[in-house]
């Protein structure tokens, strides 16, 4: 279908105006991340001049912030990636069962599943809170990783198990008729085509679990295990004679770009992902 | 259906005619046996730690608020049954918490569900070119961290940090020197405008889905019979997608009843925006009161049970047809 002239101009607006929608929020914080401590009260959206010095508060080597921020950035990324991984683990298994095999239960797994996702995650930080307390995981890596699968786990199952009915499993068979063992069978024609969809729900439980915040300053006390969210919101007590808006605004910043890089590179298959593990008929 | 079309048996109910017609082939029975046993081995292991790491928690909140449990206080453990609801539900701090807390839902789902309808309808009407450029801007929001939007919305709001004093003068009530964080109203509209610019591209990307099922022809004949755009978009494709949109709600819904990381980096519950997982926090984690902190968490989980319920039994939404399906 041609568009008229008329159309096209209506498509370019409609387009620029829900970039700003999207974006104008993260404009907002570059732009105050490059402002100097005397320039943020300017009234003003860009910095008067722009400088590099909340950025490097928060990274270079004398940085007075920097000691809050990097240990935070590795426990971030180190927690978020396990508690992505073991989810994902455990979810492959599961949602190969539910989509091959045929066992009584399979309907209880995926409620659960659905019940899991929604949750109210404080409801159990309070005991978590006082049972890690106890046994000495308060604090500490593990502390924070279990709790999270309970953010990853759930969605994992949902989207792997919508992904894994789509696949064609009978290709696995005509590749046994031509001649191939079943490992081969399983390596060469079902893994190609259930790779995207683990990988995509790897992205999405990795979202989750980054995104965390209630289990982050309720399980955490030291830069031993807190995780950036956790810590931008104590940046404030840290340093209360400096004001921290600068650091803060840099910091979120580069936990952004990540985010907008994955985005970039996978639109395509986590639009995918989060339709399918949602709506579905 | 989960259909696997290369399995031995066919997936199907498994009770009863299957299992008459399987008795008679005892091999398949067999294989049948095998196959259901290798399928629970497969999914135990996720299956036991989803309940390991929700039900197990929540029994413990549940034994842990009928005691009187404080850590300032150790050894001063003591047995008061309801106690600790009576006093939480006869306190005002709750009431109020459990109001601020239904109004940024209703106020949110229904701000997003409009916004959510619009960029739908623009993405799927989108022409193949705009498409891509429309759906990663729409998943920005999404894969950003509330916290980092949260500081985004809060210092341009802020009087001393924000430059939307300055930009929105000419707005009746807004001036240089609104402190948008010094009362209640203004406070929660702040909040409830970063909730909803984060979380609605996810609605909006489930009734995206739900267009996707609108059957075409019937747009086109209701058009041809003279029906203008509002009308297709009420009688056609609203009907058409009911399901798709209440599952969205209610999981909006339930979303936007836990709000806590918004209200927390903006104001902290100072001006009455405390809400309810805020006031589990802090009588947990802040003031130590484990045993009333317990039951807040409680009483919060109940009315995610009580919101889920209604939905299912008075909406009639059906979370297994339009989750994955069965």
């Amino acid at each position: 279908m041609a568009l008229t002239g008329r159309q096209k101009l209506w498509w370019v607006l409609i387009t620029v105006l829900v970039l700003v929608y999207a974006l104008f929020p993260v404009l907002s914080i570059l732009a105050t991340s490059f402002k100097l401590p005397g320039d943020l009260s300017s009234g003003r959206f860009l910095p008067t001049t722009w400088t590099w010095e909340n950025y490097a508060q928060i990274l270079a080597p004398d940085g007075s912030a920097r000691d809050l921020f990097l240990p935070a950035l590795r426990n971030s990324i180190g927690i978020s990636l396990i508690a992505t991984l073991i989810a994902v683990v455990l979810a492959t298994v599961a949602a190969y069962a539910i989509a091959r095999l045929d066992f009584p239960g399979k309907r209880l797994v995926l409620t659960t599943a659905l019940g899991v996702s929604i949750f109210p995650v404080i409801s159990i930080v309070t005991p978590l809170f006082n049972i890690w307390r106890s046994i000495g995981l308060y604090d500490t890596w593990a502390g924070l990783i279990i709790p999270y699968l309970s953010l990853t786990l759930p969605i994992s199952m949902w989207t792997l198990a919508a992904f894994f009915r789509q696949i064609p499993w009978e290709l696995e068979q005509a590749a046994q008729v031509d001649g191939a063992t079943p490992m081969q069978a399983f390596r060469k024609a079902i893994v190609p085509l259930a790779a995207p969809g683990v990988f995509t729900t790897a992205l999405i439980a990795f979202f989750i679990a980054w995104n965390d915040f209630v289990y982050g300053i309720s399980l955490t006390s030291t830069s031993a295990a807190r995780p950036v969210p956790a810590a931008l919101a104590f940046f404030t007590g840290e340093s209360y004679f400096e004001d921290p808006t600068g650091a803060i605004s840099a910091a979120a910043v580069v936990v952004t770009v990540p985010v907008i890089v994955l985005v970039l590179l996978f639109q395509r298959q986590i639009v995918a992902g989060l339709t399918q593990g949602a709506v579905k008929g | 259906m989960s259909h696997s079309a290369s399995g031995p048996a066919p997936a199907t109910d498994v009770n009863k005619p299957d299992r008459r017609g399987r008795s008679a082939r005892p091999r398949a029975s067999d294989r049948a046996r095998s196959e259901a046993r290798l399928g629970i081995l497969l999914a135990a292991p996720a299956f036991i730690v989803m309940l390991a790491v929700t039900l197990y928690p929540i029994v413990q909140a549940f034994i842990d608020s009928l005691s009187r449990i404080r850590l300032t206080a150790p050894d001063a453990n003591e047995f008061v049954g309801f106690g600790n609801y009576a006093v939480v539900l006869s306190d005002p701090v709750f009431w109020s918490a459990m109001w601020v807390t239904l109004f940024i839902m209703v106020v949110t789902v229904a701000v997003e569900l409009v916004i959510g309808f619009a960029l739908a309808l623009v993405m799927h009407r989108a022409i193949k070119s705009l498409r891509g450029i429309l759906r990663t801007a729409i998943l920005v929001p999404y894969g950003i961290i509330t916290v980092v939007s949260a500081f985004a919305w809060f210092y341009a709001f802020d009087i001393s940090s924000g430059y939307v004093n300055s930009w929105f003068d000419w707005v009746p009530g807004v001036s240089e020197d609104l402190n948008w964080f010094a009362s209640q109203g203004t406070s929660l509209f702040v909040i409830m405008a970063s909730e909803i610019w984060k979380t609605t591209p996810f609605i909006s990307l489930l009734l995206l889905a739900g267009l996707a099922q609108v059957p075409g022809e019937l747009e086109e004949a209701a058009k041809v019979d003279g029906a203008t755009s509002w009308q297709v978009f009420k009688r056609v494709i609203v009907p058409n997608m009911k399901a798709a949109i209440m599952v969205a709600v209610l999981f909006r819904a339930l979303d936007a009843f836990r709000i806590f990381d918004n209200v927390f980096v903006m104001t902290n519950g100072a001006n009455g925006t405390t809400v309810l997982s805020l006031l589990a926090y802090r009588t947990s984690i802040g003031r130590l009161e484990i045993g009333l902190g317990s039951a807040v968490s409680v009483l919060l989980f109940l009315s995610v049970v009580l919101i889920c319920f209604v939905a299912i039994k008075l909406f009639k939404v059906d979370l297994s047809s339009a989750r994955g399906g069965n």
